[in-house]
């Protein structure tokens, strides 16, 4: 099925029961908190939680986990602490020691050193050991330029991380702002943005990416735009659906009858009831972006080639069929993210709306 | 029937208006310029920098009557309709790579892409309906809780990974040799072979493609199917068919089954974006000469008309798709009136 569009078929309706509640009340904090409370009793919903977690907690902790330089360095009597100056200048807020600038750590006579648990970083090229298998060296082996895998998905993970974020971020704005204006105002309106919803279906949305990112310069930020500017249709329906249902509502028609602005009315009363349904296709959403992106630069376009990513490691084992360190690992990285994404969506699911757990 | 019909396609021209535009509009609107890039060679370089004036001169008058050629040199608003009003009559114009005309090409590959695709929704029902029933009937037993979680993993694996690991791993690499690396036939096949050894060798070629282009749909239609399942046996009708004594094969199959298998029918258009999409991976990776391949590898040439041509016939099988599932959703289920299911 579905490549990009991963969201399941089985994405119920609204929830009923969360419907009644109107603004951000006490009472709506204590739907968060059963909601909450559901989800922990789901375990794997809260094992893929506890996996997303750690996959933020070792992209946050890239530079910590792989790098070509030593955390700690005693040299000519001197102490240094390179890992963490260079997290300094990246930020702008120190300058290398000169002594430092032009140093190779892994040959220098150093009195002490003490290097990271991988100690490369993901764009370190070494062409004199090219396609190794994985060993005591390379953990998870190296791709034709040398380049060691395991630094590759440690560093990809942010790559992966951020795009599912930044591109859902996208989508979640572009999607409930017309799907509100859809839903809240109908008629015309509705009928004009319920084309562009047909629009959007109709395309083939990752042929259409494939386009845009190949005649445009490469770069991750026009990639994490483009995946979110084209994902949005879940999100929308859903928001309008929604607004549909509960711009019916007594309380809605209380607020009208009292005077209040309609974007009042629009942001303040409706909008969060109608935000738990779209949370679910939020987090799917996440793991759709993070394999429209794999899939990309697994076709090689979208972010610059010398960007590694676990898509571009993953394109690396088609000409080298030989290199099966090349295949399984960074495949198994995306799987694993996805499915934590869509085990934590699920539970979002069933937590959301009781009634329908076990029939999905 | 005769004014849905008509309904449904009415509205389906402002869509397929706002499809064409847009994709006009991202493939014209892209940096880059496809005169220079087709003038190719040494002259690429910013129009052939470093040459002598005279020759300079001649670079761009080239450049001009090439952009001439192909109507690049008129306003955008009028390419745009000179290219829509040229799509009525099926001209989708001349690739730029070879001169050839694009219809023909895409003539060409379409039958390749189309096969696959058939095949796979073929292939997504035969699995995903049988295993629905299963699981709803099994419901909390063993095997329901096998064939969910075996979908669902399965609809979170990667296409991209799958099919790297086929090709690294059964596909004649260092491992096994179970499937071809790719193409549509063996080298060696020729037109004289037996009708059974050519079907088999095709089927070979196929079958690995089709799997992979087509698991995530099981996978997640297996999953609709059971909970569709769940909601017609829930129902009274169910009841009253077990009270009067029915056999519960015939409950099944001929009361709930065929109910359940009604909202199945419009996931089929909800398959077909998705489908092209996919292709477009499977066919490059397992060098399948399709519509995918094609495609891609107009997009890195910069191939305008072929790229815009693809794009628009993608979407309008998309659209044909639609409005099939719902006409057939009508036909199967009369409780359904025409023109109450828009939205």
């Amino acid at each position: 099925m579905a490549v990009v569009d991963k969201t399941p078929a089985t994405v119920a309706a609204a929830p009923g029961a969360l419907v009644v509640l109107g603004g951000a009340t006490p009472e709506a904090a204590g739907q968060w908190g059963s909601v909450w409370r559901a989800l922990q009793r789901n375990r794997l919903a809260m094992a893929g939680l506890y996996i997303v977690l750690l996959l933020f907690a070792v992209a946050a902790g890239a530079d910590f986990l792989a790098n070509n330089k030593p955390y700690y360095m005693v040299y000519q009597g001197r102490i240094y602490f390179p890992v963490f100056r260079s997290g300094l200048v990246r930020f702008g807020l120190g300058k290398w020691q000169p002594e430092l600038l032009n140093m190779d750590f892994k040959t220098v006579k150093a009195e002490r050193i003490v290097f990271p648990p991988i100690p490369h970083l993901a764009t370190d090229i070494d062409l004199t050991a090219p396609f190794e298998a994985p060993s005591a060296a390379h953990w998870l082996g190296t791709d034709k330029l040398g380049r060691d895998v395991t630094a590759g998905l440690i560093h990809g993970s942010r790559i992966s991380l951020s795009i599912g974020f930044v591109a859902v971020g996208i989508a979640l704005v572009v999607g409930v702002a017309l799907g509100a204006l859809a839903g809240y105002f109908g008629s015309w309106i509705d009928l004009l943005i319920s084309r562009l919803f047909e629009v959007m279906l109709t395309l083939p949305t990752l042929f259409l990416l494939i386009t845009i990112a190949a005649m445009f310069p490469p770069s991750i930020f026009l990639t994490m735009t483009i995946i979110g500017l084209t994902s949005w249709v879940g999100m929308a329906r859903f928001t309008r659906s929604e607004f549909l249902k509960i711009r019916g509502l007594d309380y809605v028609t209380a607020a009208l009858a009292l005077g209040v602005p309609t974007r009042k009315i629009m942001f303040r009363h409706i909008l969060p009831n109608a935000l738990a349904p779209v949370l679910v296709s939020v987090v799917l959403g996440v793991a759709g972006a993070i394999l429209t992106e794999s899939s990309l630069s697994f076709l090689g376009i979208g972010v610059p080639a010398e960007t590694v990513t676990w898509g571009s490691i993953l394109n690396e084992a088609r000409s080298a069929t030989f290199g099966w360190w090349l295949a399984v690992f960074p495949g198994a990285a995306i799987f694993v993210t996805v499915l934590s994404y869509y085990l934590v969506g699920e539970g979002l699911r069933d937590a959301l709306d009781p009634r329908l757990k076990g029939t999905k | 029937m005769a004014a849905y019909l008509l309904q449904r396609l009415l509205l389906m021209i402002p869509t397929f208006i706002g499809i064409t535009l847009l994709c006009f509009l991202i493939v014209h609107l892209a940096p880059g310029d496809p005169a220079e890039l087709m003038a190719g060679g040494g002259l690429s370089a910013r129009g052939g920098a470093g040459i002598s004036l005279q020759k300079r001169g001649a670079v761009d008058q080239a450049l001009a009557e090439w952009r001439a050629l192909y109507g690049l040199d008129k306003p955008l608003h009028v390419q745009y309709l000179v290219w829509l009003k040229n799509l009525a009559r099926l001209d989708f114009g001349n690739s730029f790579k070879d001169n050839r005309s694009v219809w023909e090409k895409v003539r060409e590959r379409l039958p390749v892409t189309l096969k696959l695709e058939f095949f796979s929704i073929l292939l997504v029902y035969i699995v995903a309906i049988p295993l629905g029933i299963y699981s709803a009937t099994h419901r909390d037993t063993l095997g329901d809780y096998a064939t969910t979680l075996v979908a669902f993993v399965l609809f979170a694996v990667p296409v991209i990974w799958a099919a790297t690991m086929a090709l690294v791993f059964i596909c004649g690499g260092d491992f096994l040799y179970l499937f071809p690396p790719g193409g549509l036939t063996s080298i060696d096949y020729a037109r004289d072979w037996p009708l059974w050894e050519r079907i088999k060798d095709q089927t070979w070629h196929l079958f690995l493609p089709v799997v992979l282009l087509s698991y995530a749909g099981f996978a997640g239609l297996s999953r609709y199917m059971r909970s569709s399942m769940l909601e017609v046996l829930r129902q009274d009708f169910i009841q009253v068919a077990r009270a009067k004594g029915l056999a519960e094969r015939v409950v099944v199959f001929k009361h709930a089954v065929r109910n359940s298998l009604i909202p199945q029918v419009t996931i089929l258009a909800e398959l077909l974006p998705g489908l092209i999409g996919g292709s477009v991976i499977i066919e490059t990776v397992f060098s399948i000469p399709g519509m995918g391949q094609l495609g891609f590898d107009a997009v890195l040439a910069r191939d305008y008309p072929v790229v815009l041509a693809l794009l628009t016939v993608s979407a309008l099988l998309t659209l044909i798709g639609i409005l099939l599932s719902d006409i057939l959703l009508a036909v199967v289920d009369p409780r359904i009136a025409f023109g109450r299911r828009i939205q």
